[in-house]
Order: structure tokens, then sequence, then C-alpha cells
């Protein structure tokens, strides 16, 4: 039999620092083609000429080029960043290296872009991919012929070397720095909403400061804001941990008068924004707010109960549906013309019963199965409301038309701006409603249902009344949604409800940060509001959906504002390695200690000795 | 009458026997421990037991109610808690939450009751935070304070165990299974569960049935032991008794092994 040669012992003692990788430049390179494909593909699909009509600083930076260059930078920082360093390793030092990284993908990306421009001024790629006009060379080279071309790779370079340098900065002015960029563009982006805003609360005289004519922000404007937000991440969110902690030191009383003040504070704000705003961003608002109920609903089926829903749509649907059938006099079959009110419980009811009906055949059902099965009503629904079969109750594809407008006594909600009002209510009850079931035996039972059903199951929790009860709670939400969107618009049609809204929903429940009712708001307002806004977004909607949800679950699967057990679950295996990580140097130090004890030298004596 | 009875319960897994016309009765507040060799069947008895299988014959017979036919909720509310062999808690729910949720076959708030928070709902709430940190306190400081509120996941090993028995105590149960309470543990936490299974009997007047195989386990807390083989009883008695029962012996060992010996 051989021998097994015994480790050496002082061999694994030498290294009880490790060295943590160092930037890899093999990586950064990879990262480079990335990089150039990516700013080759927004070129190739027309996103860049799309978006150049667009000024975010007035003639100097365009919504196409910031498209552009942002990707060699923000790539050209994730490369210039060192890998993670587990506990017990040691960092390595920021260096030149770190800056070469970032130069490696400018230089690549720009290479790709220099070549996509040759290869399309040299051949007719047009018959293929129609968005290569020669506009889009143009932009490229800055309507420079081929010396634009230099300036391209040289715009490419620079973008590379300032990803990598920021990587070179403290945290606090890193943070701060990009802080301030990524403030600066949106301001410049929201035109609309902050030129309201200036109009809204009489400041007008201001508008013309910060935003040119022709759109975006004056180079004035966008130096004060990008200084304030600068400001802002330098200086007062390190603050923001203290002022918790001051809050937490608070006696009763005050903490009761601070929140109160907070409450205030907020009604304060919800009551005017729609007034200072004006109709065309409060439209927006009132479409965030619909799809953020829907969000609600669909959170506590998915991120609470882990009941994967495709065909959440068809509960939006019988909310409005039910609502246009009971207030509108035109309904086909049979008006009863009662107000929204009146017609309320009938929708919860109807709701409520449509939860059933998709709930109870699904209910032995997990994953995959579930998610298709769903995905089936979804699409049943909408073709029953546009079935002639149903046409005398549904309208067919006519829909059913005048809904009378939502009314609390002689208080007619007839506009935009009106609707945010009751739109905020029902968002405001449905987070109350997550927020509160959450923490109670059902949400704890939804929670264990999904985590491990069986073992649920055998606690004593009755699976089928669990999952019914998410199914009817999440449809009573989303129906709100619909009722909501039936008196808003005033009639109802079949093509509202297709699958494209129960992606989205369900798109911006997993951005957000499935389970959480913070991540929802966000997710909302990222993925609903800001489209809206930028029209010339709307034809890369789904695009940017689609790249979204990748990005998200290669790199942040718990979403935006994750719930802290989300966070938990998807780095668990992370945190038992550093937790052994951990132990393991601990186990070595306590060697080594023991291993110079034991020498020449006398133990150590105490230090009060 | 005894609290818990097997009659004569059978389960094929396609051709395989697994439990094979098996009796076996426990009295009330006795600790008996079933042991046999791997695939003997003990755990396929316990799935049996709570109605995450359906035996093919045979009757199970718990505190006057047959079980048979119930699903495995049902079977919980009636008194009968488990855990499972290998640890399955509700990991990324807090300590608490998972002793939490095993008092939910005992509470009925709805979800009109939650939202409208009525009066009943939160003292219920508050009952259910109680007797969960009740259960949690039977394991001494090891799983209350700090703990309570640390997701599942972070436990040891040895805690894991522990909180999976709070969480079937929790149920409100009068009989637990316990499916190798020891396994994966080391010998003094072994040592300390073993002195725990017989508290459990004697200060919270459990009636527990488990599955061991560390025979210090089972020497010294069972009151009778139960051997199975293929699906079938072949001894029961104290330890001693089936220590020295041949046939026990020769399935554990083999045949050779035993005459040799």
């Amino acid at each position: 039999m051989a021998k097994i040669a015994p480790v050496p012992e002082e061999a694994v003692l030498e290294d009880v620092r490790l060295k943590a990788p160092e930037v890899s430049l093999e990586q950064a390179a990879k990262l480079g083609g990335v990089a150039g494909i990516v700013a080759v593909f927004v070129s190739a699909n027309g996103m860049v000429q799309a978006f150049a009509e667009r000024d975010i600083i007035s003639g100097i930076l365009s919504m196409g080029y910031a498209l552009l260059f942002l990707v060699p930078l923000i790539i050209a920082y994730l490369a210039a960043r060192e890998p993670p360093v587990l506990e017990g390793f040691e960092a390595p030092q920021k260096g030149p290296r770190n800056v070469v990284a970032g130069l490696i993908v400018g230089a690549i990306t720009g290479l790709f872009l220099v070549l996509f421009v040759l290869l399309a001024s040299a051949v007719n790629l047009r018959r293929v991919f129609i968005n290569i006009s020669p506009q889009l060379l143009d932009l490229l080279t800055f309507g420079q012929g081929s010396g634009g071309l230099v300036l391209l790779a040289a715009g490419s370079l620079l973008m590379g070397a300032a990803g990598g340098l920021t990587q070179l900065l403290e945290a606090k002015w890193r943070r701060a720095l990009w802080g301030a960029v990524a403030w600066t563009l949106l301001i410049g982006l929201l035109e609309v909403i902050v030129a309201q805003l200036f109009r809204g609360l009489g400041l007008n005289v201001l508008a013309p400061f910060f935003y040119a004519g022709t759109g975006g922000l004056t180079p004035v404007g966008a130096a004060i804001v990008f200084v304030i937000a600068f400001l802002y991440y330098w200086a007062v969110v390190p603050k923001v941990n203290q002022w918790q902690h001051a809050y937490a030191q608070m006696p009763a009383e005050r903490q009761r008068s601070v929140r109160l003040s907070a409450v205030v504070a907020a009604v304060i704000v919800v009551a005017v924004t729609p007034q200072v705003l004006g109709p065309f961003v409060s439209e927006v608002l009132d479409l965030v707010g619909i799809f953020l109920l829907m969000g609600l609903g669909l959170n506590i089926v998915v991120g609470f109960a882990g009941l994967l829903d495709l065909g959440y749509v068809a509960f939006f649907a019988v909310g409005a549906y039910t609502t246009a059938i009971l207030t509108s006099p035109a309904s086909p079959r049979w008006s009863p013309e009662m107000s929204f009110w009146a017609a309320l419980p009938f929708v919860i009811l109807a709701a409520a019963l449509a939860g059933i009906i998709v709930g109870t055949p699904v209910l032995r059902m997990r994953g995959d199965y579930l998610a298709i099965v769903t995905l089936g009503f979804g699409e049943i629904a909408r073709l029953l409301l546009l079935s002639d079969w149903l046409r005398p109750v549904f309208g067919g594809a006519q829909g059913i038309l005048k809904i009378p407008n939502l009314s609390i006594g002689p208080i007619v909600f007839r506009t935009p701006v009106d609707m945010f009002y009751p739109i905020v209510g029902f968002c405001l009850l449905a987070a109350y409603v997550s927020w509160k079931l959450k923490n109670s035996r059902i949400g704890r039972a939804w929670m264990a249902m999904r985590e491990d059903e069986q073992v649920a199951e055998a606690m004593g929790v009755d699976i089928v009344e669990i999952k019914l009860k998410a199914f009817i709670v999440g449809a009573v939400i989303a129906s709100f949604g619909g009722a909501l969107f039936a008196v808003k618009i005033g009639s109802v049609f079949p093509h509202s409800f297709s699958l494209l809204v129960s992606i989205t929903v369900l798109v911006l429940v997993i951005v957000g940060g499935l389970g959480s009712i913070p991540g929802v708001v966000v997710g909302t307002l990222a993925l609903v509001g800001l489209p809206e806004l930028l029209r010339e977004f709307q034809e890369y909607r789904l695009l940017a959906y689609g790249v979204l949800l990748i990005l998200m679950m290669l790199y942040r699967p718990e979403g935006l504002l994750p719930t802290k057990q989300w966070v938990r679950e998807l780095h668990e295996e992370e945190l038992m390695q550093d937790a052994w990580l951990k132990m393991e140097e601990d186990r070595r130090r306590a060697q080594a200690q023991a291993q110079t004890s034991q020498g020449d030298l006398p133990p150590a004596q105490p230090e009060e000795a | 009458m005894a609290l818990l009875e097997v009659r004569s319960i059978s389960k094929d897994f396609g051709g395989l026997r697994a439990i094979d016309h098996l009796d076996f009765h426990v009295e009330e507040g006795e600790i008996v421990s079933v042991i046999g060799p791997n695939g003997a069947g003990k755990t396929t008895l316990f799935n049996l037991i709570t109605g995450i299988f359906q035996p093919d014959e045979g009757e199970i017979i718990f505190d006057g109610h047959n079980l048979v036919g119930l699903r495995p909720d049902e079977i919980t509310r009636l008194g009968l808690a488990r855990t499972f062999q290998t640890v399955r808690l509700f990991f990324n729910m807090t300590v608490l939450e998972n002793v939490m949720v095993g008092l939910h076959g005992r509470t009925h708030a709805g979800i009109l009751d939650t939202i409208l928070s009525l009066p009943r709902q939160r003292e219920e709430e508050e009952f259910i935070r109680q007797q969960a940190i009740d259960a949690l306190s039977f394991f001494g400081t090891r799983l209350i304070g700090f703990r309570l509120n640390q997701p599942a996941f972070v436990l040891s090993y040895a805690n894991r165990r522990r909180l999976e028995i709070a969480r079937a105590m929790a149920t409100g149960a009068k009989l637990l299974l316990l499916d190798e309470p020891t396994a994966g543990m080391n010998p003094r936490e072994t040592l300390e569960l073993t002195e725990l299974i017989g508290r459990l009997r004697d200060e919270k007047g459990y009636t527990i049935v488990l599955i061991e195989h560390d025979m210090r386990v089972v020497k010294g807390v069972s009151d009778r032991v139960v051997v199975l083989d293929y699906g079938r009883k072949i001894a029961e008695g104290t330890y001693e008794e089936v220590a020295h029962n041949e046939r026990v012996l020769e399935a554990y060992l083999g045949r050779k092994a035993v005459r040799s010996a």
C-alpha cells in the first residue's frame, strides 16, 4: 500500500494572507469585444439615430451620442473593477492596471465602430439593415467624413480611459461622480417633467435658464445640476445612516411626531403633484399608478406565494369589463347604469370568482407548468372578450363605450389630473393590504409554500386554501386596476388586454425585486413611466425589457430593491463561502499563534500586568 | 387504547414492496424507536402515517381517527407532527417565522380579519408569537434572543435540527415523529439531544416515535424498539431484547457474520 505523504503544516501556514486576483486584462479585452458589439448593435438597429433627435445638453450632447458613448464608459468601468475580494484575502493595489483595462475596452469599442462605419460605407447593407442610413454614418463620423473616424475612435478611447480612471477614485468620490452623471442625464431627459415643474411652481423664469428652446439642458443648467447632484452624493448621502441612527435614538414621542410630519409632507406632495405637473405628466402618472396596482397584486401571487402567473391580464380585464357593463349606458345586453362605487362590490366578486376559476385547475401544478397554464388563461380571456359568441355581452371588437366618469357625491373626476387621486388611493390601499398580509398568518403560509410546498403542508398549511387565497387577492387588486382603467379611458376594448400587459407587469415586479413593495414602485416608475415620457423609446421598449431581464437575471437576480429574504436566498452560497473562508482563516491564525508561542520567546505578558 | 395504531398497512412502489403488512402501535407517553438497515422502509412508514403517501392496504388509527385518505395538513391538525431526515426548514424565513408557520393549523385569522386588523386577529398574532417563542425556549438560549430574526439558513446543523423540532412542537401535536434527529451531529450534540428527547416526553408530555441509526441514542431513550427489514417488522421489544435477537443481528450484519460470531 502506498503511503500518503502528510501535508507539511508550515507550507499551509506561509500564505496566511492570500492575495486576491488583480484586474484581468484578458477579461478586459473580452469585455471590450462585448462593448464593441453592443455599440455597433445600437447603431445598426437605429437607436442612435432615433435618439439623436433629442438633446440632453443642448448643442453638446444628444441622447444618441449619450447612448453610444455610455457603452464604452460603463463597460470600461466594469472591466477595470477588481474581482470581488473574499474575506481573508488581501485586496490588490489600485493603479495603472485599472486604467489600462479601461483603455483596452475603449480601444476595442472604437475599433469595432470604425470597422462598422468603413464596412457600411463600402457595402450597401440597407437591404437587410434598413436603419444603416447615410444619416447614421454621418452621425457616427460627426459629419466630418473620414476624418470623423479618428474622432469616433478617440471618443471611444477617451470614454474607456474615463471608465478606468473612475476606478482609482475613493468610493465616496466615485459614487458622487457617477451619481452626478446619472442625474444630469436624467434631468436632461426629463425636460417635460422638470420644465412643467418650474411652470407649475410659478418659477417660469428659471425654465429658459435651464432648458434651451431646442430641448435639453443648457450647458450652464447641466453644470448646475451636476454640481448639485455631486454635492448631494458627496455630503448628504453619507449622513443618511447617521440620521437613521439619530431617529432610532429619539424618544418614542419625538419619533411619532417625526413620523407624523413625514406623513403630512407626503400627503401635501401627493396632493399638489398632479396640479403642478399638469395634464400630460398626470396622464403618465395615472398609467404608472394602474400598472403599480397590478404590480402590487402580482407581487402577492409571484413574490409572496411563488406562483408564476403569466396570464395576469385576465384579472385586469375582468375588472375593466365588469365596471364597463355595470356602469355604461351603452353596455350591449343589459345596462343597470350603476355608479362606480355601487359596481365595485360586483367587481370584487367577479375578480374573486375569476381567481377561483384560474386557481382551481392549477392547484396541483408548480413552476413551469403553472406558468404555461396561466398563460393560456390570459389568452382565453382576451379571445372570449373578442368572440362573436359573447358579442351580445361584451360587444366584441367594438368593446363597450360611454363609461361614465368616476364621481364621489358632487365631485367628478374628469381629467387625468383628477384621476390621479383615486388611483393613488387605490395604490395605497393595495400597498397596505400587501404589507399587512405579508406579516400575517396568511403571508407566512404563502412564503412557506414558496419555500417548500410539501413541508408547508406537513406543518398544517392547507395548500389548496392558501393557493386560492393568493389568486383571489391578486385578482381583486388587478381588478381595481381594470376598473380604474375603464373609467379613466371611458371605454374598453379587447385589444387593451394583450399578453404584453401580463409580461410588462411581470417584468416590473422582477426588476423591482420579487416580494418587495418599494421594489414594485421603483420598477413601475422606471419601466412604465420612463418609456411613456420618452417617445423615441417606445419602439425599443421590448428590446430594453428583454435586455434588462437578462442582465437582471445574470447580475442582480434579487431585483433593484429586494426584500432581505430574497437577497439571502440568492446570495446564500456566497455568504456561506465567506463564512467558511473566515473560519478557515481564524483557524490558521490560531495555529500560527500557537506555533510562535511555542517558540523560544517567552509567552506574551498580559497588558495590564 | 393505543394513541397510534397501524394495522396491517402495505405500500408498493411499482414492483417494490416498501411496507409489507406492517402492524405497529404506540401507547400514549411512550418513546418508540424504529430501527432497521437502509431501505428497510422506516421513512416510508413515516410518510404513510403523515399522509405524504397513501397506503395500498390497511388502516392507520390515531387518537380515534382513521388517517387513511386524509391530507397531510389535516393529519397535522389532528395532533401529529414530524421532522424530516434531510432537514427541511423554510430557509429564507426567520427562525421565529419558521416556528410561527407551525401554528398555522391551530389559528384562524383570514384575509379580511388581517386587512381590517381586527382585535381578534391582533390577539391571535400575539398568541402565535408567544407560542412560537415558548417552543423555541425549550432549547434554552440557542434559538431565542438575536437568533429569532435571523434567517434559518445561517443556523448550524444542530440548530437546524432543533428548529425543526420546535416547528413540529408548535403545531400543537401530541405525537412527534422524529426522522433521524441526530444525523450529522457531533457526539456532544447527540448526547444533548438524547437527553432532550427524554425531556420532551417528561416535561412536555409528548409521545415520540423516532427513526434512529445511532444505537447509543436508541439505547438511551427508547421504551420500546421496533426493527424493520424489507418492510416487515422482524422484532419488537426493549433495547436489550432486540439487541440480542438473532434476526436483528442477521439483518444488520448478514447471516454469515452472525454464524461466525
